[in-house]
């Protein structure tokens, strides 16, 4: 297991690292970003100053180097002019859009992401899981068809409408606070215990939002693959072993149903993300999803480079826990590996 | 109901009389079973009687859709979804002395304690009926913590005392063991072990050993015989195959559509048949032959040969660094196919027999050093192994396959027309209207209708599907036609009627067949030149007739030892089975052998060869 766990590590950082150069090549693509037109503009200038301005931000930022250069000291694989000083070494790289430190831009809104987007995949897992389940079980009775109701309804809202709703009804019906992930009195305040239960507070109506397309595409699919593993003869066995009606389910099709449910995880984090982006625009989040878009709009390669790496990560990592999850929970995974 | 029975035809009153003295341990009348609700549904049972002793063995015999299945599973009242029990009693006396009570009446909790205490169920297939997530140990310990006061380590206990019964080699292990690290015949132990292990009174065995190799078959029949005994067990076995009832049942009832045509005991039932579906059934078993013509002497005129033909897979890594085992599934093996000849490879799964036809046809490619030739009518020597592009695809198309599984084989989008015709598409021969005459031409062939060529392959019975794919195989007018398994996934009577087909359609056409099976019975009327093979090699090969009167080596003297016939004077000869179906080590001397250490094949009569130390 142990082995399992470790190549499956080693095999996610090679990919990181191809991703990561993909990241850079596409980031770097389209011509004409914030930082070439300044150039552009002081060399066009023509004054002395301004020329030998432009060549120390060209050196500064290694833009003179070729790219792959550029690349390996983006990462922090090679020295750039301050030495290793790359994304390995914690230096993010520079906003020229907000002229900030990237890290500085991002901050919070990296813990506030991955915060948002855990609790809607546990949201999307706990609803989903038993609604999944007694659908499959009382198939073609009224509760498999109010959970189809349901389903359809969540799939077929746009988020940002259902956030649009909620944004003026859950205030008004159940008085949650809407708009924000904080109130305004801890905004730069030092993180407490009162602006942990405030953001807590403030994060259960984006869930709901950003989870109930997810939780109803998985209820749909739980709902049919346990219908499919119901029919399967080691249910049957179950049966004639005296089982009852209930441990029989959970026992024995359950756990197989479970399967795809888990291996889900990495593919839910990424369309969370990249789904929950109009929502934090709508409801006012401060996640990093409305940064990546400004970032990409003006071509501020540094952070919107970061921001898709850190997606990646995201990614991968969670790809990589469904994996480990998958293994303890399928034997015949975790045997693949070894000879019999 | 009583209108159900007076229905029924010619059930032989036999056993009644005797049975007065106790009451039986199971008394079924007028079962039936329903498809969908009462207003729209079918019956699929109906008027079922039967009844069983304490201790004895029913067999319950019939083709797919008679009901068979259906009727056991009532019993139980684990009828999958939409089915129900429409009519009937079933009184059962429990070992625990209380008077007979109605299984179909019984309260749902009732029920789930009759089920795996005193009336337990095995199934066809070991593999999809043990859960893969759960190790066998949990499995069978539910069955004791649901049914008995045993709690912790006396559970275990209880289980790995079955587990050593059933024959596990190292019951501790089989506890800890996942079922598909279980070769195929220990998987149906765990099941039996499972089944037993609550010391039930019946066990209904559901098609116990059609999926398992024929000497696990006999293996795992013997296995359920002993335990009988030793158990005062009664057995229901639910089965399609009258050899196994020759060797297992005291009565059998017999079914069809759903009905019951035929009860009576055993040797009656087998050697008296009253109705006639009974001595159909019993005229398609396969039987090995007694007393054909024997042709000596080797392959006068190859059509389709090897020589030297050996596969090499690479195994899997077993750690980082390590080499991949290498497993070789075919070695060194030679053999010839005789212009207008059936030459027969057989063996169990794993032994190489299907690997062998892919090689040869250049599905797979062999090791290097192999040979592989082909003489065609034209008398032009092909080396297969050296054929490329157009000359391959045209080799092709004088050689064609017949697969196993006709419900995969055939595309379900494409009608009958477009499947039969898409050979010629593929290799551009005939324009359209003559490959539509071909594609009808050829349905007459295989005894079809060409009016049904418009149809889709699930408008079709497994054994007109078979036949389809036999068209098909035959669009292209081949020389040789690779059979594999075409007949394991039939009927026994429909298998009858395809061998037969295959068999007029070689003398007609002047076809050769290299034929592919894992039973002996099967290919022993249609054969003239037998191969069986064990481990990649070939260890007997001869003339078929010779092969079946004077069998040779032990591994082939247990494959035809552990054919179960339709007949009492010829039962299972466990002993022969015994000696020759384990590994090559087992063997007894001059037969043995360890490893790469094989001996060669000596020719012990005209071209009869035989794999021992000379």
């Amino acid at each position: 297991m142990a082995a399992y766990a470790l190549r499956r590590f080693w095999t996610m950082l090679w990919t990181l690292l191809l991703v990561s150069m993909l990241i850079f090549w596409i980031v770097n693509l389209p011509p004409g970003d914030v930082l070439t037109n300044q150039i552009q503009q002081l060399q066009a200038s023509g004054e002395a100053a301004s020329v030998s301005k432009a060549r120390f931000l060209m050196q500064e930022y290694a833009l003179d180097k070729p790219m792959w250069e550029q690349y390996l000291i983006w990462m922090g694989f090679w020295p750039g002019p301050h030495g290793f000083s790359g994304i390995l070494q914690g230096d993010l790289g520079w906003s020229f859009e907000l002229d900030k430190p990237v890290g500085e831009v991002v901050g919070e809104a990296l813990w506030m992401t991955i915060a948002l987007n855990a609790f809607a995949i546990v949201f999307v897992y706990l609803v989903a899981l038993p609604l999944g389940a007694i659908a499959a079980v009382k198939a073609n009775t009224w509760v498999d068809y109010l959970a189809t109701f349901v389903g359809y309804i969540g799939l077929a809202t746009p988020n940002f409408l259902l956030a649009l709703i909620l944004y003026h009804k859950g205030a008004q019906w159940f008085g949650l606070p809407v708009g924000g992930l904080m109130d305004k009195q801890y905004a730069d305040q030092p993180m407490s215990f009162a602006k942990l239960g405030d953001i807590l507070v403030h994060m259960i109506v984006p869930i709901i939002v950003i989870g109930t397309s997810g939780m109803a595409a998985m209820v749909r699919r739980l709902r049919a693959n346990l219908l499919d593993e119901l029919g399967k003869p080691y249910v049957t066995t179950a049966r004639a072993k005296g089982v009852s009606r209930v441990n029989t389910v959970v026992k024995y099709p359950l756990r197989m149903a479970l399967n795809p449910f888990v291996a889900d995880i990495g593919n839910l984090l990424p369309s969370l993300v990249s789904g929950s982006v109009l929502v934090s625009l709508v409801m006012g989040l401060q996640t990093i999803g409305p940064i990546l878009l400004s970032a990409l709009r003006s071509q501020d390669y540094f952070l919107s480079g970061f921001i898709l790496l850190f997606v990646s990560v995201l990614t991968l990592a969670g790809m990589l826990v469904s994996d480990l999850l998958l293994a303890v929970l399928d034997p015949r995974i975790r045997f693949s590996g070894r000879r019999r | 109901m009583a209108s159900d029975r007076a229905m029924r035809t010619e059930t032989r009153a036999s056993g009644r009389a005797e049975d007065g003295a106790s009451t039986p341990l199971l008394d079924v009348r007028g079962l039936g079973v329903r498809f969908g609700d009462r207003r729209t549904g079918m019956e699929v049972v109906s008027g079922v009687d039967f009844h069983l002793m304490r201790g004895e063995t029913l067999a319950i015999v019939g083709e797919s859709g008679s009901g068979k299945t259906v009727s056991g599973k009532a019993l139980l009242r684990i009828l999958p979804k939409g089915a129900s029990v429409s009519a009937g009693t079933a009184m059962f006396a429990g070992r625990d002395g209380r008077p007979p009570r109605d299984l179909l009446a019984l309260s749902r909790s009732d029920m789930r304690a009759v089920r795996g205490g005193s009336i337990s169920m095995i199934f066809q297939e070991p593999m999809s009926s043990l859960s893969p997530l759960h190790t066998i140990g949990d499995q069978t310990a539910e069955a004791v913590r649901l049914h008995t006061d045993l709690r912790g380590a006396a559970v275990r206990d209880r289980c790995l005392e079955v587990f050593d019964q059933v024959g596990f080699p190292d019951p501790a292990r089989a506890y800890d063991a996942y079922p598909f690290e279980l070769s195929g015949g220990l998987r149906q132990r765990a099941m039996i072990a499972m089944a037993l292990v609550c010391g039930p009174d019946l066990m209904i065995a559901d098609e116990p050993t059609t999926a398992l190799d024929v000497t696990t078959q006999a293996q795992v029949l013997d296995l359920i015989k002993r335990l009988q005994k030793d158990m005062g067990l009664a057995v229901i076995l639910v089965t399609h195959d009258l050899g196994v009832v020759a060797n297992m049942a005291d009565r059998v009832v017999v079914m069809r559509k759903g009905r019951v045509v035929e009860t009576g005991t055993t040797e009656d039932i087998l050697e008296r048949p009253g109705h006639g579906y009974t001595r159909a059934l019993i005229a398609a078993a396969p039987e090995l032959p007694v007393g054909k013509p024997v042709h000596h002497g080797g392959v006068p005129d190859p059509i389709f040969w090897a020589r030297n033909l050996s596969k090499t897979y690479a195994g899997r890594r077993s750690g980082i660094g390590a080499a991949a085992p290498e497993i070789k599934a075919v070695r060194n093996v030679e053999l010839a196919v005789g212009r207008g000849e059936t030459m027969a490879v057989v063996g169990e799964s794993g032994s190489g027999k299907s690997t062998i036809a892919k090689l040869m046809l250049r599905a797979e490619e062999p090791d290097a050093g192999a040979e592989v030739g082909f003489k065609g009518a034209d008398g032009e020597v092909l080396d297969v192994t050296a054929l490329s592009g157009a000359a391959l695809k045209a080799f092709r198309a004088r050689v064609q396959i017949v697969f196993q599984d006709p419900y995969a084989s055939l595309s379900p989008r494409m009608a009958v027309m477009d499947i039969l015709t898409e050979p010629l598409r593929v290799h551009g021969k005939g324009g359209d209207r003559e490959r539509r005459e071909r594609a009808a031409e050829m349905m007459r062939k295989v005894g079809l209708s060409p009016e049904h060529l418009s149809r889709f392959p699930h408008a079709f019975s497994g054994g007109q599907r078979q036949r389809i794919s036999i068209a098909r195989a035959l669009m292209l007018e081949p020389e040789l036609l690779v059979c594999d398994e075409p007949t394991s996934a039939l009927d026994v009577s429909v298998q009858a009627q395809v061998l037969a087909l295959l068999k007029e359609l070689r003398d007609e056409m002047g076809l050769s067949y290299l034929f592919i099976s894992h039973d002996l019975t099967v290919v022993a009327d249609l054969a003239d030149r037998v191969a069986v093979m064990r481990r990649g090699r070939i260890v007997e090969e001869g003339p078929a007739t010779l092969l079946f009167e004077n069998p040779q080596h032990p591994y082939t003297r247990a494959l035809i030892a552990a054919s179960p016939e339709p007949d009492l004077s010829r039962r299972l000869d466990l002993a022969a089975v015994a000696r020759g179906a384990g590994e090559p080590e087992t063997w007894p001397e001059p037969f043995a052998y360890s490893g790469d250490q094989a001996p060669g094949l000596v020719e012990v009569a005209p071209g009869h060869f035989v794999r021992c130390a000379a």
